[in-house]
């Protein structure tokens, strides 16, 4: 078994910490295998030619997107961002401050791009080669951003170091240089309709024991339906939902809404993930492709709404992208929007008071809630600005007697991100996914030591098995990580006003 | 990468979980799980052969949930719960026992 990885004593406070250059430069992801590659139309391994396919294919991006381009050319090193991102101040690494992440990119920008970088030596600009040692350290640091985002909100000038990342990926792949926990998930969702690989006959066990527990536990006869013609609602959840815990418990508490609902609704088994890693890799037409499959499953199914589940970056996908990926949507019911977060769903109903909420149930429970990097700042719910910083709490507050935030340095569009979003989720990068995570343990052990939380609540898949796996390293328990609509779950008395 | 026992070569991936699947046997399993560190008891191999069946049937390991009230059936009610399965596996039940069942390792937000 690994060694124990050696963490900080939680003091509740965030402290800036003083550089450590190097400190996690050896930190590597697993590269993609020849035929996770092929199967995205990527070259199986590095090309020949790397260098040059590389800088053309930068040359390309530029040209395409011109937020990269503005990105490059227009960071004057404020160092606005330099003590914002939590790799940062969980590694001490400078690399990880995101201007320098980002320098590692914008060197090679101008050396081959600006006429400054191209005629003056090295030495006055900065600029450098594509060398080995260059991409060895892009596939390092560009490999250790989560996309969260967090450094972008205190940028004057917006730069978005996600893009950044993105971009860089997205170049690595097109030369052969991909990243096996990404690349080999895409290829499952590609061929099985979900990053786990459950084969629908799986899926549609796993749905009959749910079915099954729900009826023992309250006997109610709750379903949850798979592959169902006509059903009013097609549920995307991430697949982890059919798959972990406390995953499972949120999915659970979807299932109990709809029925309170009186709403008719189903699974599809080809389109059984909200996920989209294609966005982590930066590629378009992945991205493309992994939402093609939902548009294809709702139109088979012939459903009237799309709602979909607790998945952080893929509601950024889903409420940003999909329009432009696989819209137009109007084959749906104009009345509601495509998507829409099952939290959105859950509060209309609550507003409506079409819910028989028993708070009592969650008594046991002191809750605070982690807004997720991609629903914070790439995204929106509801129909009022911040909506997506209200709405779960609005539902937290109406299920649970004791709530408590956390630092507001810390939430809303100032969240931590939990330390393995942005394709980071896999073991071997699990010492940089530990010392991630620090930030985020500070600010919830405050409120923990203050407050009594014992528990926190969240709307993303990749929070969640992050949260359970690493925070028991810093002496907090797995059980503290809970979806919201676990929360919901408990407090809903199942059959008092159906259809309302 | 790959590890000989018994004369035989056994190849797995970068995280050591078996590569031809096929190639699994209890030999293989205690070997694996010496790797871990862990000392395979019965309640061990409860896991172990409950794993195996599932995925013998579905081609994927279970749901933890499912994976716990099973073991709470066959072992007792207070033994069918996610603190039970981590005190045998501490490396987690989806990650670890899947490892040393042979079974391929889980992908995606887990």
């Amino acid at each position: 078994m690994a060694a124990k990885i050696e963490t900080e004593t939680l003091t509740g406070d965030i402290n800036i910490p003083s550089i450590q250059p190097g400190a996690t430069a050896h930190y590597k992801s697993n590269p993609a295998k020849e035929d996770h590659n092929k199967f995205l139309g990527f070259p199986g391994a590095r090309v020949e030619n790397w260098r040059e396919a590389a800088v053309e294919h930068m040359g390309e991006l530029l040209g395409k997107y011109k937020s990269l381009r503005v990105f490059m050319d227009i960071c004057v090193r404020c160092g606005s961002c330099a003590d914002k991102c939590h790799y940062y101040i969980g590694t001490r690494d400078p690399n990880n401050m995101p201007v320098a992440r980002q320098e590692l990119m914008r060197k090679v920008y101008r050396k081959y791009f600006t006429p400054a970088g191209k005629l003056l030596p090295d030495s006055l600009t900065g600029a450098s080669e594509l060398t080995e040692a260059v991409m060895t350290e892009w596939y390092s640091y560009f490999h250790q951003c989560s996309q969260c985002r967090r450094c972008s909100v205190y940028c004057p000038y917006g730069i978005d170091t996600a893009e950044v990342s993105m971009a860089a990926r997205e170049i690595m792949d097109h030369v052969g240089i991909g990243q096996k926990y990404c690349n080999e998930i895409l290829g499952k969702v590609l061929k099985v309709g979900n990053n786990l690989g459950i084969e629908p006959h799986a899926l549609k066990n796993t749905l009959e024991f749910v079915e099954e527990d729900v009826k023992e536990v309250t006997g109610a006869d709750v379903r949850y339906p798979m592959d169902e013609k006509g059903a009013d609602v097609l549920l995307v959840a991430p697949s982890a939902d059919f798959f972990s815990t406390p995953h499972i418990e949120g999915f659970t508490g979807y299932g109990k809404v709809f029925h309170e609902a009186g709403v008719s609704w189903t699974v599809s088994s080809y389109a059984s993930e909200f996920a989209n890693f294609g966005m982590f890799i930066g590629n378009y037409d992945t991205m493309k492709k992994v939402a093609q499959r939902i548009r294809d499953a709702a139109l088979d199914l012939g459903v009237k709404r799309i709602v979909v589940g607790e998945c952080g970056h893929a509601w950024r996908v889903g409420y940003s992208f999909w329009n432009t990926l696989i819209g137009p949507f109007d084959f749906l019911d104009p009345k509601y929007p495509a998507p829409q977060h099952i939290c959105e769903f859950t509060l209309d109903l609550i507003r409506r008071d079409g819910l028989k909420l028993d708070k009592s149930a969650n008594d046991e429970f002191t809750v605070t809630f982690h807004d997720s990097c991609n629903v914070a700042r790439g995204s929106r719910m509801g129909d009022m600005p911040g909506g997506q910083f209200e709405v779960p709490r609005e539902i937290i507050k109406a299920v649970c007697n004791k709530y408590v935030e956390m630092d507001q340095n810390t939430i809303r569009e100032f969240t931590y991100c939990c330390g393995g979003g942005g394709g980071l989720l896999t073991d071997e990068l699990m010492d940089l996914r530990v010392k991630g995570v620090l930030p985020r343990a500070n600010a919830l052990k405050e409120v923990m030591d203050r407050h009594g939380v014992n528990t926190m609540a969240m709307i993303c898949a990749i929070c969640k098995a992050q949260f359970t796996k690493v925070l028991p390293n810093y002496g907090i328990p797995m059980e503290t990580v809970a979806s919201l609509h676990q929360l919901v779950s408990n407090a809903v008395v199942l059959g008092g006003k159906i259809g309302v | 990468m790959a590890f000989d026992l018994n004369g035989v070569t056994y190849e797995t991936d970068e995280d050591g979980y078996l590569v031809n699947l096929d190639q699994w046997n209890k030999d293989v399993a205690q070997y694996l799980a010496t790797q871990e560190g862990l000392d395979m008891t019965d309640a061990h191999w409860e896991v172990v052969d409950f794993l195996r069946e599932y995925y013998d049937e579905y081609k994927i390991a279970p749901m933890i949930r499912i994976l716990t009230k099973a073991i709470g059936q066959k072992l007792g009610k207070e033994k069918g719960n996610t603190k039970y399965l981590y005190d045998l596996y501490p490396g987690g039940p989806a990650k670890q026992a899947c490892k040393i069942a042979g079974l391929p390792k889980p992908t995606g937000c887990v």
